[in-house]
């Protein structure tokens, strides 16, 4: 049911975005989302990939220091309001959402949220429960 | 209450200033006649070796330096002729020559008693079986620590370092109740048995002796956690005599005793040479009053602690040097506090038991020191999650701030970021030097 994302640690300095999508893209490995949190000094780099292996053992051979994060993948109808019909089911059971972000499909019917919860399982329920598709990992990777 | 030398260990202060006195003069006479080094320098500052006539003459005599080892390198600082020289021995030498030093027989024999005695202040005695991790070789603190737990009467294992699977085996099947080796190495050693599926609480192990470089408190914790035996510290420099200088005893484990029959610590501030009331801190200096081979005056160790002769629960009447704090040579003098590397670093192993890479940069900005601490973010430490990062760099400031007083900034980099030369870490980067 959850999908994995890599995540990886990036000094605030120039080319090291760069560098990072240069090492994946040699390796072949394909983005499906991202998003990146930062600060003055660091950065956070969060990844969706089709092949996290590869994608985390190239990064460790380059020195980056990477770890795997369970997050949950929820399906909502690409229309106004879609979103938030999700965070108020969330916000009734009280589930605080650690961080999240976004990516529209190909076909353009359906958005994807990523979402990163502190009780993953406890919030997986409350999304099936109140009709929400939660989309399993291996959909992800080869959307 | 054990001692190895009672009548000595426990020597009443009046009788043991007496003799402290009568081996120095013998020692300045012993250096003047036979080192043409100290017979130079007594001569620059005017002193005789009748001019010796009390212990507080000691601070009328000039310093020895490593370096003054170094310009006579290897035997220019001998007093005795090399047929009386029966072992020789040398520091790693990783800033140049290593320094050379000579023992003869009798040096050998007081090394050995004396690290004898640190075994019996740190509750070890015969029965006890030794399982020696130090590097034997040109480095003192393997055959230190052989010699003296045959002294003493217990069996030794002569381990030597590396081969970590090996020791393991052997201190299980072995039975060995003693640990020697660096805390560092202890360590080491208890991760390694943990994948060999080896648990510390099953071995027989009941003291750890642990120098040769410095730790802290947090460190001690560690280790008697995870190797589950009283972790003690002992001191000891080569150009001294090597491990056994002074040690813990295993009553108090508060300070280290200090061979007074044998050696006479000061503690001077170490900028100006001056030498500085009991508690202070400060660096200490060793007077050697009972060499042969290499008698030392007023040796200035570079080590940072501060002495106490206040009486102590084990009854022994020696003084106590205070943990090692790091050396005058890494001091860092920061808006006017002493900071010393060690210091920080104890506070970062104190995050979650890791031990991460780190640097510190000092600078100067508008005649203002900054300091600013760089810690290697690796697996260990890392999150996905921002806040927890940052509560990681703000807790290390808020400890530093609390401990050292002043203020910092914690920076987080990425891995290998600090350059790593010859396997020790370049941890002090000081950019105020070249303004």
């Amino acid at each position: 049911m959850n999908v994995e994302q890599i995540s990886i640690f990036i000094e605030n300095k120039s080319g090291r975005l760069a560098e990072i999508t240069k090492v994946l893209g040699d390796a072949g490995v394909n983005i499906r989302a991202l998003s990146l949190a930062d600060t003055s000094d660091f950065g956070i780099l969060r990844l969706i990939v089709n092949d996290r292996e590869t994608a985390k053992q190239v990064l460790k051979e380059r020195g980056f220091t990477v770890s795997k994060t369970e997050v949950v993948a929820v399906e909502v109808p690409d229309r106004p309001g879609g979103l938030s019909q999700i965070l108020q089911a969330l916000d009734r059971d009280q589930i605080n959402v650690e961080y999240m972000y976004a990516f529209v499909e190909r076909c353009g019917e359906n958005a994807v949220i990523i979402f990163r919860f502190d009780e993953t399982a406890k919030a997986i329920s409350t999304l099936t429960g109140n009709g929400f598709t939660v989309l399993k990992g291996a959909r992800l990777y080869a959307m | 209450m054990s001692y190895y030398n009672e009548e000595f260990e426990t020597l009443p202060r009046q009788a043991l200033e007496a003799l402290q006195l009568k081996r120095l003069q013998a020692t300045v006479a012993r250096v003047c006649t036979s080192v043409p080094f100290y017979r130079q320098s007594f001569d620059r500052a005017g002193i005789t070796p009748d001019s010796v006539k009390s212990l507080a003459d000691l601070q009328r005599l000039p310093f020895t330096l490593k370096q003054n080892m170094r310009d006579s390198y290897p035997y220019g600082l001998f007093a005795a002729p090399m047929e009386e020289i029966v072992r020789i021995h040398a520091s790693s030498g990783t800033t140049g020559k290593p320094t050379v030093v000579g023992y003869t027989r009798k040096d050998i024999d007081t090394w050995s008693e004396l690290m004898a005695r640190s075994y019996a202040a740190a509750g070890v005695h015969r029965g006890d079986i030794i399982h020696n991790s130090y590097g034997y070789g040109l480095f003192t603190g393997g055959l230190g620590a052989h010699y003296g737990a045959e002294k003493l009467g217990a069996s030794v294992i002569p381990m030597s370092g590396g081969n970590t699977k090996k020791q393991i085996l052997i201190m299980k099947d072995f039975g060995s109740t003693v640990l020697t080796c660096t805390p560092s190495y202890s360590l080491f050693m208890s991760e390694a048995a943990r994948e060999e599926g080896v648990d510390f609480r099953e071995l027989k192990l009941r003291v750890g002796i642990f120098g040769a470089e410095p730790w802290s408190e947090a460190m001690r914790s560690e280790i008697e956690e995870k190797l589950n035996l009283c972790a003690i510290d002992i001191y000891g420099l080569s150009e001294i005599m090597g491990p056994g200088v002074a040690i813990e005893c295993c009553e108090a484990k508060k300070g280290l005793h200090i061979w007074e029959d044998h050696f006479i610590p000061e503690i001077i501030n170490p900028e100006t040479g001056e030498v500085l009331p009991e508690g202070e801190r400060g660096e200490l200096v060793i007077t050697t009053i009972t060499k042969e081979g290499i008698p030392l005056i007023r040796y200035r160790t570079r080590d940072i602690t501060s002495l106490t002769y206040e009486p102590c629960a084990c009854g022994r009447t020696h003084a106590r040097l205070t943990r090692m704090t790091g050396r005058s040579d890494d001091m860092l003098i920061i808006r006017g506090v002493n900071v010393f590397p060690s210091q920080i670093e104890s506070i970062l192993m104190g995050i979650e038991g890791v031990e991460p890479h780190y640097v510190l940069i000092v600078d100067r900005k508008d005649n203002l020191d900054s300091l600013e601490v760089q810690v290697e973010v690796d697996e260990r430490l890392f999150s996905d999650e921002i806040k927890v990062l940052q509560s990681l760099s703000q807790r290390v400031e808020k400890e530093i701030k609390d401990i050292l007083g002043i203020s910092c900034r914690v920076r987080l980099v990425e891995p290998q970021t600090i350059t790593r030369s010859e396997g020790k870490a370049k941890r002090v980067i000081d950019n105020r030097k070249s303004s």
